[in-house]
């Protein structure tokens, strides 16, 4: 998908194919781009121009980002594309028969040094797993579903190559350093909280702990989020994972195969009630008590995959998640229905627990998993979410 | 200030050294996105925390621009009556009383006719910022979408799309220039995608360092080592876990009350007796007072 690097200031490519190529890279990175943001894109860079890679940077973040969390993986992108970071190595994909074909037909695009007559036609291609990617997982056919479990047992909760590629970036010279470090500088302070340019890396990773809803009304992504927790457990990282709905069960035993088939097997038969009724307050007090507070939890990165839907008593959960909040490193709450447009966190359990968390993420698709596999793998060898 | 240095391009880089003349200290990120949004006449959806200077982006370029500023404040539940128009119920009344005085008992036709007619409309801001006929259009705040409920945000996309209202009364009436719209929202929610697709979106960051003593210095009018002071305890206070981290807002204030107590750098006891100022929430007072004043002025002043 990449171009020669030749191409980006080259006249003869025409803006627009530049434009739909770099979301086609943003995409791949893990963020959404609309083909109307791209078209918007073009419209910016007639305005800004491309003599400045700082310039064609915030022309795109303006255009092209629509949301905090979708920073690092424009930035990825973005270095990758414009700045000739190294390519991973990664099987290019190939045309696909269920390709979309989409054409800019945008007048300001006409008064450009390219192409005038003629206007282009430019193809997005997105291939059947990108579509899949982004679907709602509460929204998938049962066959898609099967499909969508294929690319979450894939997730990596390491990212070797990226993490290497911008090690390397940082330390080379080149004519472009500058840019780069405003890039990262940008990175650095657009996120939720600001990071100190002096956090070593940590060592050691932290621990993770996740606690997943499998109550009746989290019964559209239970098995997918299951799913996940089985890719944590058999990370490299240490881990720890519990499943949860009228009671609290321990299930690292039971997702530790790796054979991810087995070990959700193996989930399934030890979680006494699923798909039940839920009462949060109380199972986080009896995961404080048993596991968290005493140990696992101190200093780990909880993360807790729930809807919030609580029928228990909210100063109880409300009081239960600062206890853990004062033990655990960090609290991430996923939460699927997140993703829904004009989502607010009415459901009582949701809103008692959300002050007391650091970082509150959608869980509804695959492409919002592997988000959150790359956000806790930054954080435990970042240190802070 | 290092991330201001260069601005390569002259356009973007002139809108910014007029946005300081006006007093907003904008980086190149947020200067490029006002850029576009004024050249590709679309909103500038801003999203950030509290106090991040995101309200005070619509008030400078009204004040740069010299146009009018028309405010929509966003609550849960507003609607159409307060935000686009409402019909002067009580005028129209006492309209059709003063009609039936005058002609005995029989309602005159134009007398109903007239009801709804242009002087019984109160208009509410977002028809205010539409109907107007000037080629300076004014700049249009909707500030805080986020607190507005969904039904609202997809009125508001559509008046968005092509700046036009309809008063079923009236017909449509649509803008001869679009103003110049700046959304704010402190992402208490997430706006809709297809809001978000129509602006040019910025992420306002809390500032850099350097930024944020600029800022202090300028709005607070304290010395440099006293606004370098604040910028780093402030800096740290956002790491500290609080529940309302202090935004650019806080540092301000609380510049400016220790200059009021006479001081010209931050010290234990200054920072103490003043840090209702920059911590508002009484939970975070009181986990400061467990972290003790010290961790968040440490090695302030050391250099
Ligand atoms: N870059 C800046 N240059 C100059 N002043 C700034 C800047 N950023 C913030 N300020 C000042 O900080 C204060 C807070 O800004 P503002 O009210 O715009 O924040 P906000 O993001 O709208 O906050 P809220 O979400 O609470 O409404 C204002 O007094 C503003 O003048
Ligand atoms: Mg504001």
């Amino acid at each position: 998908m990449d171009p020669a690097p030749e191409q980006h200031g080259d006249p003869t490519v025409p803006l627009e194919l530049l434009a739909a190529r770099f979301a086609a890279v943003i995409r791949e990175e893990g963020a959404a781009v609309s083909v109307d943001a791209t078209i918007t894109f073009c419209r910016a860079l007639t305005r800004v121009g491309l003599t400045s890679d700082a310039g064609v940077y915030w022309a795109g973040r303006a255009t092209l980002v629509t949301h905090p969390d979708d920073i690092p993986a424009y930035d990825r992108a973005f270095q990758r594309f414009w700045l000739r970071g190294p390519a991973p190595s990664q099987d290019a994909p190939a045309a696909d028969p269920d390709e979309q074909v989409l054409s800019f037909d945008d007048p300001d695009l006409e008064g450009t040094d390219h192409e005038t007559e003629d206007r282009p036609v430019t193809e997005v291609r997105y291939s059947p797993d990108d579509i899949l990617r982004e679907r709602d997982l509460g929204a998938c056919s049962a066959e898609e579903l099967a499909e969508a479990f294929r690319l979450i047992d894939r997730i990596e909760l390491a990212v070797p190559h990226r993490r290497s590629r911008r090690r390397r970036s940082g330390g080379r010279g080149s004519g472009r350093l500058d840019t780069r470090r405003t890039v990262r500088r940008a990175l650095r302070t657009s996120g939720e909280l600001v990071d100190r340019p002096t956090t070593i890396r940590r060592v050691r990773p932290r621990r993770l702990v996740l606690l997943c809803d499998v109550s009746g009304s989290m019964e559209p992504y239970s098995r997918a989020l299951l799913r996940f927790l089985h890719v944590v457990v058999a990370s490299r990282y240490p881990a720890e994972a519990f499943a949860f709905s009228t009671r609290l069960t321990r299930l690292t035993r039971a997702l530790r195969s790796p054979h991810p088939d087995v070990a959700l097997d193996a989930a399934a038969a030890a979680i006494p009630d699923l798909s039940g009724g839920t009462r949060l307050g109380e199972i986080l007090r009896e995961f404080n008590d048993r596991w968290g507070v005493p140990g696992i939890a101190r200093g780990a990165v909880v993360v807790v995959l729930s809807d919030g839907w609580d029928r228990g008593d909210p100063d109880e959960l409300s009081a239960q998640m600062h206890r853990l909040r004062r033990v655990a490193h960090a609290i991430i709450w996923v939460n699927p229905l997140k993703a829904q447009p004009g989502y607010r966190p009415l459901a009582r359990g949701m809103a008692a627990a959300l002050p007391a968390v650091d970082r509150f993420v959608t869980g509804h698709s695959v492409a919002a998993l592997e988000d959150l596999a790359e956000l806790l793998a930054d954080n435990l060898d970042r240190g802070r979410p | 200030m290092a991330a201001t240095a260069g601005i390569d391009n002259p356009a973007v880089e002139e809108l910014r050294a007029r946005l300081e003349e006006h007093g907003y200290l904008a980086d190149e990120g947020i200067a490029t996105a006002i850029f576009l949004a004024i050249e590709l006449e679309r909103p500038l959806l801003l999203e950030g925390d509290a106090g991040v200077g995101k309200t005070e982006v619509a008030k400078t370029l009204t004040r740069m621009l010299d146009r009018p500023l028309i405010r929509l404040q966003c609550y849960e539940g507003i609607d159409v009556s307060q935000a686009v128009y409402e019909w002067d119920y009580a005028r129209q009344l006492l309209h059709l009383r003063a009609a039936e005085i005058r002609s005995g008992d029989q309602l005159p036709q134009h007398a109903e006719d007239e009801l709804y007619s242009e002087r019984f409309l109160v208009r509410r801001p977002l028809l205010q910022a539409i109907d107007q006929h000037s080629d300076q259009p004014p700049v249009l705040l909707i500030d805080e979408l986020d607190r507005a409920d969904d039904e609202f945000e997809a009125f508001l996309l559509e008046v968005l799309s092509d700046y036009t209202i309809s008063v079923p009364e009236l017909g449509t009436i649509r803008a001869d220039r679009p103003p110049l719209v700046v959304i704010t929202s402190n992402r208490t929610r997430d706006l809709h995608d297809a809001l978000k697709r129509r602006c040019i979106y910025h992420w306002v960051p809390h500032p850099g360092l350097e930024q944020e003593i600029a800022i202090v210095q300028r709005r607070a009018g304290v010395g440099p080592e006293l606004a370098r002071d604040i910028a780093r305890a402030v800096e740290r206070l956002r790491t500290a876990g609080l529940y309302k981290p202090p935004g650019v807002a806080e540092s301000i204030d609380w510049a400016r009350a220790v200059a009021r107590l006479g001081r010209e750098a931050l010290d234990e006891h200054t920072a103490g007796v003043t840090l209702g100022q920059v911590v508002k929430h009484r939970e975070d007072q009181e986990q400061l007072h467990r972290l003790g004043m010290q961790s968040i002025l440490d090695d302030t002043g050391t250099d």
